[in-house]
């Protein structure tokens, strides 16, 4: 808390913003997990994000949609610590995890994430790339990091690969064991950054239910994603993004049923025909 | 012949010949200990990499003769004073450093960034990074150029014979020089490099392969020859 910045959102500071600007009332509001606000990211002078503001409560299901060039993707990584910002804040679970000019601090596993390319450690086995962190970040012992690791893997719908090594598993089955390994943190957010982008059409469906049964059982979830099956039945809410900015944010029905923005109609339009 | 064949026994040559492993051994050890923490160390501070700049620079520019007679004369006059055999060890190993530093640099490049993000996400330390996931992966990308190092590293060191490490090759030249048998002494010391140098090739390829994933799952595969993978509709969270 120390750490905090003033207009970083404290439960101490409740009082002050009630009182002051209205952005921040809504952001210290109990239950949000996740506040990015005024994220600027830029790369050699070119900015690919413009001061944007995220708030993420506790349970939802966010989808982030739009054109790719979007800065989607850049906006997941600065929310998980992973760039730098040049200026605005992200604060997770009221704890400042980056600020402009420092290096973002580690989430130390309470952030999972889940990546386009799996990224899978190749040289373990599934239950291994599962049980690794708990065992050498957390110190659990080995039998038990395993016994979870089993748990996880079936969760998934794994329980007879806990001894394949990453080539041996198809598209899908890699990004379920790659969830199993972030859920073995215990994370209370899960970043999805285009999750089933490598996948064949017939691989994508097994991951997004997946995602959808971790939805269900009220996980925190911001998905960056082009599946717009998943964004109209798994999401409740639908942040639309173009040029760096958030363009508009609204629950899922809305945003995609009766767009009010210009910009996410002509994105929509483009989407449904093809 | 007789002399060949006598010569490649005696106790001399045999001697001679375990003084080239360790030397090898010895020089390869340090060698690639310190070509890791070079290549480490590059990845580091601007002046620690300008450092490991410098070190390649200079023992990579510079013929191994030089720098073996180097030791072996020089440091004397600094105070220093070691055997011949810890002067070669100390020459050879400092040049090694320089290729190793260049290997293990490529090996840790080799890896892809992902895999760190990944573990950067799961809450790893950056040591616990580099120990668990970097370094494990990086090892199968350095072995095979590190066993070419390791084979030249054999030959190579039969310039320490320069500096009167009585190894294979001063052994060879003293029993020539001696008898005259020049074609005997050299056929022997020859016979006993082929020998070492397959030895370190079977060796390492045996490493190889203990470190291939694919030759893992082979070998649980003829443990377990029930197991079979199932279809993955079966499976299927989705269809379920």
């Amino acid at each position: 808390m120390k750490r905090a910045p003033s207009g970083t959102p404290t439960s101490t500071d409740t009082t002050a913003t009630a009182s002051g600007g209205s952005s921040t009332a809504k952001a210290s509001r109990p239950g949000t997990v996740l506040l990015g606000q005024g994220m600027t990211r830029t790369y050699h002078a070119r900015t690919v994000l413009h001061g944007v503001d995220l708030a993420v409560t506790h349970g939802q299901t966010v989808a982030v949609l739009g054109p790719s060039g979007a800065g989607k993707s850049t906006m997941l990584r600065c929310l998980a610590g992973l760039e730098p910002l040049q200026e605005g804040t992200v604060a997770f679970q009221g704890e400042l995890l980056s600020k402009a000019g420092t290096a973002p601090r580690s989430a130390g596993g309470r952030i999972g994430m889940v990546f386009q390319q799996f990224n899978l450690f190749p040289h373990l086995t599934a239950a291994q790339n599962v049980s690794l962190a708990p065992r050498k970040a957390r110190g659990m012992p080995t039998a038990q990091a395993h016994a979870r690791a089993r748990d996880l893997l079936t969760r998934v719908g794994l329980a007879e690969h806990f001894d394949h090594y990453p080539y041996e598993l198809s598209g899908g089955q890699q990004q379920r064991v790659a969830i199993a390994r972030a859920l073995a943190m215990d994370p209370e957010l899960m970043l999805f950054d285009e999750p089933t982008s490598a996948l064949d059409p017939e691989f994508t469906r097994e991951v997004l239910a997946v995602m959808r049964d971790l939805a269900d059982s009220g996980m925190t979830i911001v998905v960056v994603t082009h599946e717009m099956d998943f964004a109209r039945r798994g999401a409740d809410r639908v942040v639309f993004m173009a040029d760096g900015r958030i363009v508009e944010d609204g629950p899922a029905e809305d945003v995609l049923t009766a767009p009010r923005q210009e910009r996410t109609r002509r994105f929509l339009d483009q989407i449904l025909s093809e | 012949m007789g002399g060949f064949l006598d010569k490649a026994v005696s106790a001399d040559f045999l001697s001679a010949t375990l003084l080239t492993l360790e030397l090898t051994l010895l020089s390869m050890l340090l060698g690639v200990a310190g070509g890791v923490l070079l290549a480490l160390a590059k990845g580091g501070p601007r002046p620690l990499g300008w450092f490991v700049d410098g070190y390649v620079w200079l023992f990579r520019g510079t013929p191994v003769l030089l720098q073996l007679i180097f030791v072996f004369n020089v440091l004397p006059l600094w105070g220093l004073n070691f055997s011949p055999f810890t002067c070669a060890v100390i020459a050879l190993s400092l040049n090694e450093i320089a290729y190793m530093a260049e290997i293990v640099r490529g090996g840790l490049l080799g890896v892809d960034r992902g895999q760190r993000t990944a573990a950067h996400m799961l809450g790893l330390s950056e040591a616990k990074i580099l120990r668990w996931v970097v370094l494990p992966q990086a090892a199968r990308l350095v072995l095979p150029p590190t066993g070419n190092q390791f084979v030249g590293m054999l030959k190579t060191s039969a310039l320490a014979s320069v500096v009167s490490v009585q190894d294979l090759m001063l052994t060879a030249q003293r029993q020539a020089a001696a008898d005259f048998d020049y074609v005997g002494s050299l056929c022997a010391a020859a016979v006993h490099y082929l020998v070492l140098t397959s030895l370190l090739t079977l060796g390492l390829r045996w490493i190889e392969r203990r470190l291939d994933v694919t030759r893992r799952a082979a070998a649980r595969r003829e443990r377990q020859p029930v197991t079979k993978h199932t279809d993955t509709a079966a499976l299927d969270p989705a269809a379920r």
